[in-house]
């Protein structure tokens, strides 16, 4: 190896790092104020990726027709409690919102020119078709089961992934995609190339990381959010709705996650299911984390990139062997200082 | 006993079904027996120890391609030349591969807590699948075809029909075994993995071991499961080995009833043929040749997860009727002989002494320089206002936690560094504030629990079910305590559906059945009514008559009073007066400390 396949492999580790990181944070985010371990983030991603690909080769994304049916029985379940409950008319308000807002989205997405708009508009209506998503997941499949136990948010959580991933065959087809870049031009430093996409996941991540640490420190909303991942009792004796807090993590999630996908589906091509394996790699490194500690996490994720890079050079057909076993030492020292006996629920 | 026709007809059916099935419908029945195999495993570890494994694929693919390896390889390594083309030392090996793996994976990861025994599982299940599929000597991702068939007894097993008897009946066996087990001492400490783990351990039980034994046990289900796979397909790859059949497994568990091993059988039918079904008319309706049937599985199961997260079995046992349902109750035999039991110290012999016990949570002083001296033959109360530090003494003196400064003597040995379990095994018996029962075992059952030290049978006699004598006499040991505590009448009761008062009565029982020398209670009036209280107090004075030491912390003053030979009285942390109750109930002090100052 020379320091020019080094640099190489490194910004490739850094990418992927950069990503798993996202989606270790967002993970983290769901599981503390949610207890949900939310495994179909990966889901997201290749949503994200492969709608924006789709509006690159000038189709209208098959997606929209699940955010049409998600929010067609997520209002239909409103009007239901409307009638039942005889609540305050404002719910029927909201109710013509989100149903006006999706038929806008249908709208326009059949009416652009989708692959001749920039990209930035590519971007922002694939964030705008995905995001809502989340937060109607949410609360058709997890809001009824707030306070269940574990293993059942678990189990819930996974049955989603695999139906998700069957609908995303259904929307997407087998084939897999891959969009444009970003911008074409590379930079030089010195005898290292960059590759512009690399400089584009890396910035947005951070970005993406300081404005949700700006938000959780300094806004009421982020601060709510925080208080419900410390206490969910305490919290909710406080005025903070649960509802409110598990559907605002899930559009955050959502948000990152195809927020994540975009971001790396010029550098690889993304199946309907390669979401899995990436998001458990966003697991691995939460789970470094402790499933608790914000930097912890982020710093695990990028270790996980920069190991996955350079084991593909050395032992490249054990590349994910390597990536998955490293989480051993981990809960070797988490067991170790594990408490004797806890009982659960 | 009308399960056990059930059961008969059952086995009847499964005897003639390949003589008038078709081929294809006797290839799904076996594949029903393969999954239900290892479901069955997974029931013994999620739906009765609590833990969540998505890794049981990854074991089947030990157990197929050890024998896959060992029957097709023309030149093996030198030191297994000896093993070459048998199938029943490729189960051998096979098993002892599994129960090695399991050995370390569960050792690094039983222990953890919450969300990580699940995570930890998908890691190696997902390591594992690519492991078979990179090794090039397992054949890569094409994998390993020309297994050879299995025969026994001179019969060939060649064709689905013949070996679809032996998956049944090892299927079968893995049954009976399994419930065998659970029906048994080792079987109550497994049951309380769920929920009772704390109170498990203070009854003597080792909970790692039984977590380790039911990590094992499903191990090996699904190692053998994937042996009798590789010889049935005779053709193995890393496909079925992965994280979406671990997944599948998982979902069969649930669907089925992850709480009884019938639901085993249930979930893994259900599944294989919902998917069979799925897969033969989805793509008429939605067309195209993907497999939709993915989607429809998983809002299946999450509406089962909304509805009925206790699988579909529950749900059949409820709609049977009442005469059907199991009535096989624990029987106990009149003549069982009655355990020994140990010598109790000599009556005023010193048990039990706190010396200068200070116990820190950073800057707060839960406990400071306490002192007290328990005596054999001696109830002993340890009365206080709320927030005095009597719970935290109380667990300084039961070993749950070790006190920041001074020392705890139990029998004149130190119990600093001794888990509540080695202090059980030396004597010390006791209920909780907070009473932790098995909600869904029956009182008998719970009781019987506390008896676990005095049995010694393990894991292998209690799944063939050959310590049925020793069983008899812990479970008349129980019984008689049950009688002796007032409640003999609710032996095959819930145990949740007792009023409070039993259940803290039950708790004495079953610490009772521990044989101990000192009994440690913590409240045990509480929400008794007046006569239950009366009883009580004629129990224990009772069982200090027979030389038992008793420490009880209460707040109720007249049961105090009228029982305890002495008292010691804290507030905010420290000792303010021990005595005789006639001189507690004038000490100034005391008064000062429940009543306020005269002032």
């Amino acid at each position: 190896m020379n320091f020019q396949i080094a640099t190489l492999l490194g910004q490739d580790g850094l990418t992927n790092g950069a990503i798993y990181a996202l989606l270790a944070l967002s993970i983290l985010l769901v599981f503390t104020v949610t207890r949900i371990l939310l495994i179909p983030l990966g889901e997201f991603v290749t949503f994200g990726a492969l709608t924006m690909a789709a509006m690159q080769m000038g189709k209208a994304p098959n997606i929209e027709w699940l955010l049409l049916g998600l929010a067609l029985i997520d209002c239909a379940l409103d009007l239901y409690q409307y009638l039942k409950h005889r609540a305050e008319s404002k719910k029927l308000k909201v109710i013509a919102l989100k149903l006006s807002y999706v038929a806008i989205m249908i709208g326009l997405l059949n009416q652009l020119p989708l692959s001749e708009i920039p990209m930035a508009l590519q971007v922002v209506l694939t964030l705008c078709l995905i995001v809502p998503i989340g937060p109607i997941m949410y609360r058709l499949f997890f809001q009824p089961l707030a306070e269940a136990p574990a293993l059942v948010l678990l189990i819930v959580s996974i049955a989603l992934h695999v139906s998700m991933v069957g609908i995303g065959l259904l929307l997407f087809g087998p084939e897999g995609a891959r969009t444009e870049p970003f911008s074409d031009s590379n930079f030089r430093l010195g005898s290292v190339m960059l590759k512009s996409q690399t400089l584009w996941v890396i910035l947005v991540s951070i970005v993406l990381i300081v404005t949700l640490f700006i938000a959780f420190e300094r806004t009421l909303y982020g601060k709510a959010l925080r208080a419900t991942a410390v206490n969910r009792m305490g919290a909710r004796l406080q005025g903070i709705s649960p509802i409110f807090a598990g559907k605002a993590t899930f559009a955050l999630a959502a948000f990152i996650g195809s927020a994540s996908g975009i971001l790396i589906a010029p550098i690889t091509t993304l199946y309907y299911d390669s979401g899995f394996i990436i998001s458990l790699k966003g697991f691995v490194g939460a789970i470094i984390g402790g499933l608790v500690s914000y930097p912890l996490a982020a710093f695990g994720a990028i270790a996980v990139g920069m190991i996955e890079a350079f084991s593909m050079f050395w032992a490249s057909s054990y590349k994910e062997i390597i990536v998955f076993t490293l989480i051993i030492p981990f809960l070797i020292w988490r067991s170790m200082n594990s408490h004797n006996v806890e009982d659960e629920e | 006993m009308k399960s056990r026709y059930l059961i008969i007809i059952g086995l009847v059916v499964l005897a003639f079904a390949p003589q008038v099935l078709p081929t294809f419908q006797v290839a799904l029945l076996n594949y029903i027996g393969l999954y239900a195999l290892v479901v069955l495993g997974l029931v013994l570890l999620t739906g009765v120890g609590g833990m969540t494994s998505f890794g049981q694929a990854a074991f089947v693919g030990l157990g197929a391609y050890s024998t896959a390896y060992l029957t097709t390889t023309e030149q093996l390594p030198g030191w297994l030349a000896w093993s070459a083309g048998s199938p029943w030392i490729g189960l051998l090996i096979g098993l002892i591969l599994t129960a090695a793996v399991a050995l370390f994976l569960g050792a690094l990861t039983l222990k953890l807590s919450g969300h990580y025994l699940p995570l930890g599982t998908i890691a190696w299940g997902i390591s594992l699948y690519y492991l078979f599929g990179t090794m090039s000597s397992m054949g890569g991702h094409t994998g390993i075809s020309g297994l050879p068939s299995l025969s026994l007894f001179g019969v060939v097993l060649d064709k689905g029909e013949k070996i679809y008897y032996l998956i049944w009946a090892i299927l079968m066996f893995a049954v009976w075994v399994t419930s065998n087990l659970l029906n048994s001492r080792e079987g109550r400490a497994i049951r309380a993995l769920k929920g009772g783990q704390l109170m498990a351990e203070s009854m003597g039980v080792n909970t790692f071991r039984s977590k380790m034994i039911i990590f094992l046990i499903s191990a090996l289900f699904a190692g053998i499961s994937g042996w009798l796979y590789a010889h049935t397909q005779r053709f193995v790859n890393p496909t079925p080995f992965g994280l979406s059949m671990g997944i599948d497994y998982l979902f069969m568990a649930l669907i089925g009833g992850v709480g009884s091993v019938w639901g085993a059988l249930l979930g893994a039918g259900i599944l294989t043929m919902l998917k069979q079904w799925l897969q033969d008319w989805l793509p008429l309706i939605m067309g195209g040749d993907g497999q939709y049937e993915a989607i429809v599985l998983g809002l299946l199961i999450v509406f089962m997860m909304h509805r009925s997260p206790g699988g579909i079995w529950p749900l059949l046992v409820k709609l049977a009727p009442a005469s059907w349902r199991n009535q096989n109750h624990l029987k106990i035999a009149p003549s069982a002989k009655s355990l020994t039991r140990r010598d109790l110290p000599e009556k005023g012999q010193l048990i039990l002494e706190a010396c200068n016990v200070t116990r820190r949570f950073g800057g707060l002083v839960a406990n400071n320089q306490m002192n007290l001296q328990l005596h054999a033959g001696e109830i002993l109360a340890l009365i206080g206002p709320n927030g005095a530090g009597k719970s935290t003494m109380f667990n300084q003196l039961s070993a749950v936690d070790t006190p920041s400064d001074g020392e705890v003597l139990f029998l004149d040995q130190s119990l600093k560094g001794k888990t509540s379990r080695e202090v059980a095994h030396m004597g010390m018996s006791r209920t909780f504030q907070h009473v932790k029962l098995l909600t869904t075992m029956t009182v008998l059952e719970n009781v019987a629990l506390g008896t676990h030290m005095r049995g010694n049978k393990g894991i292998i006699s209690s799944a063939l079910h050959a310590e049925r004598t020793e069983e008899q006499r812990l479970l008349k040991e129980a019984e008689y305590q049950l009688e002796r505590v007032g409640l003999g009448d609710h032996l095959y009761t819930e145990a949740g559906s007792l009023s409070l008062g039993q259940q803290r009565i039950l708790e004495i029982a079953r610490a009772l059945c521990a044989d101990p020398c000192v009994l440690l209670l913590d409240e045990p009036a509480a929400g008794l009514r007046h006569k239950e209280k009366q009883a009580l107090a004629e129990l224990l004075k009772k069982l200090k008559k027979e030389g038992l030491a008793i420490l009880l912390v209460e707040h109720d003053m007249d049961f105090v009073m009228n029982l305890a030979d002495r008292i010691v009285v804290m507030e905010f942390g420290e000792k303010i007066a021990e005595g005789l109750p006639e001189e507690i109930q004038t000490n100034p002090a005391v008064l000062e400390a429940y009543l306020g100052g005269a002032e």
